[in-house]
């Protein structure tokens, strides 16, 4: 059976799901979160990049380079913001963050 | 089964079990390293995609780049990860309804569905046509579109890139106490008559100047 987009689409819903599933099951750890987030951000890439293949349309590679601009900035700063919070409170437990009471 | 359904399905699997691995790995620099693997992974079947550059980008950008980044800041912190496992086994089931929900709905919407060959009806930026006629590679494909028609976007990329970097610098960083930095300033603005005085010392008198912090005679 020739690997069609379907294949493609099928594998990225897998390891979006991959990506919520683990963000349900480590409620308590913001790291492994933020790698679940840049799971579901991978599988986004691999639909915009089955896109752009079998449509024969470049733009969907150019947004998804784009994708990958953000996921890196977004890890950038998520990181940054988690040292800081072990800093200040020793501590990256999920349920610990309560300080503005949100 | 010809070759590149065969490498796609190793790709996907291992994809697969290493994404998995990611979420209930019990170490978590084990799951930075699933994680890079995922990546790995996900860039081979870019390559059987054909978008070349794309997966070489992951490659440099998510391998090189996030996850080290990853891996520095879980071995930086000292947390007991066990601790923060608790409660694993008590979401499990509220995730896998709603994962298996999510999942469903995604393969009944893109996965099952035969996409017409041509479901764009105009291309913006068509993939083959340039390719086949000049016999250029993705790489240069991307660029040609990447700085002439979309160049305003790649730019924005890079004001999204410097903005997250100044934001990483201006959180972690911090000014330690006692420790001893230079002032520039305060060394172009020292005068002659701020750090010398003359004075007259009677025989058999001995005299030591105060200074204020900044080394001028009070």
């Amino acid at each position: 059976m020739e690997v069609g987009i379907s294949h493609y689409l099928s594998l990225a819903a897998v390891l979006f799901t991959i990506g919520i599933f683990g963000i349900f099951l480590n409620r308590k750890n913001v790291i492994v979160i933020l790698m679940s987030v840049e799971l579901m951000l991978l599988a986004v890439n691999i639909n915009l990049v089955a896109f752009s293949a079998f449509n024969n349309d470049l733009v969907g590679q150019v947004f998804a380079m784009m994708v990958l601009t953000v996921a890196a900035a977004e890890a950038a700063v998520g990181l940054a913001i988690i040292v800081v919070y072990f800093r200040n409170r020793g501590s990256i437990a999920v349920e610990d963050i309560n300080m503005m009471k949100g | 089964m010809g070759l590149t359904e065969f490498f796609f399905y190793v790709f996907a699997t291992v994809a697969v079990l290493s994404a998995t691995m990611v979420i209930i790995a019990r170490n978590p620099v084990h799951a930075v390293l699933f994680l890079i693997l995922t990546f790995f992974n996900a860039a081979g079947l870019f390559v059987l995609m054909g978008a070349e550059f794309l997966a070489m980008l992951l490659v440099i950008v998510y391998v090189g780049a996030v996850a080290v980044l990853f891996l520095f800041v879980v071995m930086m912190l000292d947390v007991d990860f066990a601790e923060l496992r608790a409660g694993f086994v008590k979401n499990a089931p509220l995730g896998a309804i709603v994962g298996f929900i999510v999942l469903a709905e995604l393969i009944l919407v893109i996965g099952i569905n035969q996409y017409p060959a041509n479901i764009v009806g105009q291309p913006a930026a068509p993939l083959t046509a340039g390719a086949e006629a000049e016999n250029i590679t993705n790489t240069q494909a991307i660029g040609r579109i990447l700085y002439t028609k979309y160049v305003f976007f790649f730019q924005g990329a890079g004001l999204i890139l410097l903005v997250a970097m100044i934001g990483a610098i201006v959180l972690t960083l911090r000014h330690k106490e006692g420790v001893k930095r230079q002032s520039t300033t305060a060394q172009v603005r020292r005068s002659p008559e701020k750090a010398i005085d003359i004075v007259s010392i009677a025989p058999g008198q001995s005299m030591i100047p105060s200074r204020d912090e900044e080394g001028s005679v009070q």
